[in-house]
């Protein structure tokens, strides 16, 4: 493929503000295919925002923001910006997957319904094999046996594991965590964090907003410290766990490890 | 301990019992004197007026009730009574979702005609609506279609048009349609909002959101309220003589009354069916509302950690130590700060 070398995502000067307040402050990084980022940082740092802007959840006021060379929510022609049409914005996110803090799956449906939905309602396609699909995502989660089973009846790490799958099965390019353990019982965190594991060795493209630092060092090809809306430190994982540069990243890493 | 693992894992013993049972407590009920005499008085009552209803009590007519209840004009009044009340129904939750939907819309102009729509027929009486649509061929007497400027068009005669049972049925949805959008509404803001996040984030459109995720959790919310506006509207119909619609139950029934001068009698008869539809009414929603609540209920504390288990994730993590608060620290017997939770400290001077 010649477009391997168009990074995943890239973020060029990446600016949001809710009305006077100036949530991201030029951002900017990439993210290459098969690349695991991790965005750390105190709560309200703005990288939960940052996540959001990549599946144009939030739409960004100022910079360039892309996923796999196209811009997010926007089309550019003639040197101008055009703002996209809902329908296209869908097809966009459809590529990438997301996983939220509080699960959100959806409770009047089973697990197996949860992971079948959008494939059913925008793949168009022989419902068994779809079926058959959703079964084999349930199964890499390990939860092939819950396949019927309503959220409400499913474990805090259950319910997480299925929106992984149900994420998956629209078949994104990239991933997108935001603090998918955050939620959890302390001892339903690691199971969950398996699934992640599994699902960057095979090659996914993710972006992890995580206080798991232990997660970060092990699996994270790079990591970004993010604090006041700016990106304060970035790099190799074990280098700015061990030996951060700035103060402010000193200052935080010494409450959390 | 050891003896009764073993027990537990012998193959008849199904569970193992870790305590012995406590003794049952076996009190003496306490007595309510003053309960039993109230009910007895009530049962006398109530016992005093059905006998008296039905001996004495010739204005009753309990023949005529009878005789009436299944006569041909008064079951096929039944008939427009259900036709008035399913009708105007349907198209009230219609309409009521697209108010609903609109008055939620980023744009101004469809909350503002939304509200308007809302205010008016809110605000005025149903009967008075029904006078007016009642009115309409009058009003309107003709509906020119056609292209404006040019000679080519055609009309119609509005009263041609409408029946008076089409008025009727109008009449009921419009006004019914403003109390259903503001059902419906409530029951869209009662979905969470990461509901709606997760399905935009799969890439499903609008209308695949609405029709799949969020409505039918709506409907939970939505369902409820309606059966009473079904209820409601059943007994309704009875104003549509304001139209005029006269073949409805209540009218239907108060003119065989008049005819025969026996109002009460018929009175009963227009009683028993309403009651007998209300009752149905109120079977088919237990069945709705159930179908709704599929996969709600059951454990919704599955997800909550305890106070012990949430505060052993906050060591070591971040957000709530280093929000500032935190857990007050205490020096251990070694020297080295440790971090205690509050409900952990250990009591006393013991440590």
């Amino acid at each position: 493929m010649s477009q391997t070398d168009i990074p995943m995502v890239k973020a060029e000067a990446v600016s949001k503000a809710y009305g006077s307040n100036q949530v991201l402050k030029s951002i900017s990084l990439e993210v290459k295919r098969g690349e695991v980022l991790c965005l750390v940082g105190p709560s309200g740092s703005g990288k939960s925002t940052f996540l959001r802007c990549i599946n144009h959840l939030e739409t960004i006021n100022a910079g360039r923001l892309s996923v796999d060379g196209e811009l997010v929510g926007y089309h550019e022609r003639g040197g101008k910006i055009y703002e996209m049409h809902p329908k296209e914005a869908a097809r966009q996110r459809r590529d990438i997957g997301m996983v939220f803090q509080r699960f959100n799956l959806f409770p009047h449906k089973t697990a197996l319904e949860n992971v079948m939905l959008a494939p059913t309602l925008l793949k168009k396609g022989n419902k068994a094999a779809l079926q058959t699909r959703a079964m084999d995502l349930l199964a890499r989660v390990g939860l092939a046996e819950r396949h019927d089973y309503y959220p409400a009846h499913l474990s805090g790490g259950q319910q997480q594991r299925v929106a992984i799958a149900r994420a998956l099965a629209m078949e994104p390019k990239l991933m997108l965590f935001d603090e998918p353990t955050s939620a959890l019982d302390p001892e339903l965190v690691g199971e969950v964090l398996d699934v992640m594991k599994g699902l960057a060795e095979s090659g996914m493209t993710m972006i992890v907003v995580t206080h798991e630092m232990g997660f970060a060092r092990e699996v994270a090809d790079e990591l970004v410290f993010m604090d006041g809306g700016v990106v304060v430190e970035s790099g190799d994982p074990t280098e700015v766990l061990t030996n951060p540069q700035r103060e402010r990243t000193k200052a935080f890493l010494s409450k959390v490890l | 301990m050891n003896d009764m693992q073993t027990a537990a894992a012998g193959t008849s013993s199904p569970q193992p019992r870790r305590h012995d049972e406590p003794q049952a407590i076996e009190a003496i009920k306490l007595r309510h004197p003053w309960r039993a005499v109230v009910a007895a008085l009530l049962i006398i009552i109530v016992g005093l007026f059905v006998f008296d209803a039905l001996t004495n009590r010739p204005v009753y007519s309990w023949d005529i009730v009878v005789n009436y209840l299944f006569d041909v004009r008064v079951l096929s009044a039944l008939g427009y009574t259900l036709q008035l009340t399913i009708y105007p129904m349907i198209i009230a939750v219609l309409l009521g979702i697209l108010l609903a939907i609109m008055r939620l819309s980023p744009n101004p102009v469809f909350r503002a005609v939304a509200w308007v729509y809302l205010w008016i027929f809110r605000g005025t009486p149903v009967y008075v609506q029904l006078v007016f649509w009642g009115l309409m061929p009058v009003i309107y007497k003709s509906i020119t279609l056609g292209i404006p400027f040019t000679e080519v068009g055609i009309q119609l005669v509005t009263a041609d048009l409408f029946s008076y049972f089409t008025l009727a049925v109008i009449g009921l949805a419009l006004n019914e349609a403003a109390y259903m959008a503001e059902i419906v509404r409530a029951g869209l803001l009662s979905v969470d909002k990461g509901q709606d996040e997760a399905a935009v984030a799969l890439g499903l459109g609008w209308w695949h959101t609405m029709s799949r995720i969020v409505l039918p959790q709506a409907m939970r919310v939505i369902v409820p309220p309606t059966g009473n506006e079904v209820v409601s509207m059943l007994k309704t119909t009875s104003l549509v003589i304001a139209v005029p619609f006269t073949l409805d139950l209540y009218t239907r029934t108060h003119d065989i009354a008049v005819s025969m001068y026996k109002p009460v009698p018929f009175l009963l008869v227009a009683s028993f069916w309403y009651l007998i539809l209300t009752s149905i009414l109120m079977v088919g929603q237990f069945y709705v509302e159930r179908y709704f609540a599929r996969g709600v209920g059951a454990r919704p504390d599955v997800q909550k950690p305890t106070v012990e288990t949430s505060a052993i994730g906050v060591i070591g993590l971040s957000s709530a130590t280093e929000a500032g608060g935190g857990y007050p620290t205490a020096t251990g017997a070694d020297g080295g700060d440790q971090i205690v939770p509050p409900h952990g400290r250990a009591g006393g001077g013991g440590v």
